[in-house]
Parts: C-alpha cells; structure tokens; sequence
C-alpha cells in the first residue's frame, strides 16, 4: 500500500474528483452517441419499411 | 486528396469510424499508463506526495486551453468557409473542454491548499482559468439556446473568438504579471530541465494520454452530432411532403 503521509486528502481527492469527471464524460459521450445512432437506424428502417 | 473532403459529413464518418478503435486504445494506455505511473512515483523532497497531482493537473490545464485553440480553428473554419462538420466539431468540444477545465481547477485548488494554504486565491492565472471555464458554459448554453443551428454556430463562433484572449491569457498569465501565486510552466522546451525525469516521462504519457482523449471523446461526439443533424433533416423533409 502507498504511503501518502498527511497529504493523502489532497491526493486522493484529486485522482477521486478527477476520474469520476473524466468517467462521467465517457459514460455521457457513448450514451449520447448510442442514443443518437439508434434513432435514426429506428427511422431509416421505418422510413424503409413504407 | 484534399484536406476539405473531409468536411463531407459522409467521409467523416467513414475515416472517423476507421480511426476510433486505434485512437481509443491509444488514449486508455496513455491515460491508464500516465495516471497509473504518475501515482506510484515517489514523494518529492519538498512537495510530498502532492507531486503526484501534477499528473493529472498539468494534462487537464494543457488540454483544457488547446481544446478551446481547436474550437476556434473550427469555427474559424464555419465563419469563412461553412463547412457543417467543423462547426459540429466546436460543438463537440465544448463539453470536454469545460471537464477538463473543472479538472484543473479542482485539482489546482486541491494541491493549493496544502502547498499555498488557501484553495483559492485571484491570481492571474487562476482567474483567467475561471473566467475560461465560465466562457466554456456559455459556449454550450448559447448552441443549446438558438434552434437555428446555423445561426446556432456563427454566434458560437464570435463567442469563440472573444473566449481566445482568455485561453491566451491563461496559458500566458504567469508570464504577464509575476505577483501571482501559480508558478511558471512545469516543463519547457527552452529553459532545460524543470522536472526530474522520474516525474517528466509519466508526465509526458499523460499528457499525451489526454490528447489522445480528447481526440477520442471528440470523433464519437462529432459523429453524434452528425446523426442528431441527419435525423432533424429527414424529420424535416418528411413534414414539408
């Protein structure tokens, strides 16, 4: 285990803060892109189908 | 081959398709690498282990002032030649920039306390930081407030422009005024080593680690904006028949 002495708050808040931002920012662009794409593959197909 | 033709939304999509799967592993071994090896560096003799914020702060800063510097070649490239896919393409960017700039800010704030000993202080460049990062959600809600998308992506473009003294001032702040907290940049090309190569090589993964990121974050959001922008065409074409 890492020692991170009496800066282990800073520390870990950081990476903490950090990654959870840069997760939450993935997450919402493939989200948001899946999203996107099956709407208009449901209307392509729809518009297809008559 | 031009280098316009990839502003056809169709060849965009083609090229970004291929280019993603590579792209996309070469940011998770750059970010997981970078991020991973910069916390397991040792203390700094005078820093402690705050050192190891460096990793994630330094990126997030750089990242967050090139993201707008992108924005503005893109809608440099709207405003005189109206090419959709470049405007989409700031649209796109926006939101990660602004991630980015919350990162350095919170961060920066997180390694401020126990190093200056206060979280926040109105020195240059972290108030050029502030104002950039209030610039990026304005940037976001002035293209979610115009329904006209191209009138959307011409006054996002001049918003874009007045924003660039900022992203300037915030890379360059620490040089214009000295009086600031923040000190001068960590790594330089012509002052020679700043930084223990124990820091600098995990440094330099991260950073380009991020870029790849980005680069990642911004083709996947590109080509959503492409799609949401078909599917409103056809929508539309279908209402008028």
């Amino acid at each position: 285990m890492i020692d991170l002495g009496r800066y282990a708050f800073a520390v870990l808040a950081s990476y903490g803060i950090g990654l959870a931002l840069l997760g939450g920012l993935v997450w919402h662009t493939l989200a948001a892109n899946a999203r996107a794409r099956r709407a208009l593959e449901t209307h392509e197909r729809r518009s297809d189908n008559g | 081959m031009s280098l316009w033709e990839y502003a056809n939304p169709v060849r965009f999509m083609q090229v970004s398709g291929r280019m993603l799967p590579w792209v996309a592993a070469g940011a998770v071994i750059g970010t997981v690498g970078g991020l991973g090896w910069g916390f397991l560096t040792p203390d700094d003799f005078r820093q402690g282990s705050t050192v190891k914020i460096v990793f994630l702060h330094v990126p997030a800063a750089m990242m967050a002032i090139n993201i707008w510097v992108m924005m503005l070649v893109a809608s440099l490239i709207w405003i005189i030649r109206r090419h959709h896919v470049s405007a989409l393409a700031a649209k796109a960017a926006a939101p990660i920039g602004a991630v980015m700039t919350l990162i350095a800010l919170a961060t920066g704030a997180l390694w401020g306390q126990p190093m200056w000993g206060t979280w926040w202080e109105w020195d240059p460049r972290l108030t050029s930081f502030l104002i950039l990062f209030l610039f990026y959600l304005g940037y976001i809600a002035l293209w979610s407030a115009i329904e006209d998308p191209d009138s959307a992506a011409d006054l996002t473009g001049v918003l874009c422009l007045v924003g660039s003294v900022f992203a300037l001032l915030s890379r360059y702040a620490v040089l214009f005024w000295s009086q600031g907290l923040h000190q001068g940049a960590s790594l330089s090309v012509q002052s020679g080593e700043r930084m223990s190569h124990v820091y600098r090589y995990p440094l330099y993964l991260a950073m380009i680690g991020f870029g790849l990121l980005f680069l990642t974050l911004l083709l996947i959001r590109t080509r959503t904006e492409i799609r949401k922008r078909r599917l409103a065409a056809l929508l539309a074409r279908e209402t008028r028949a």
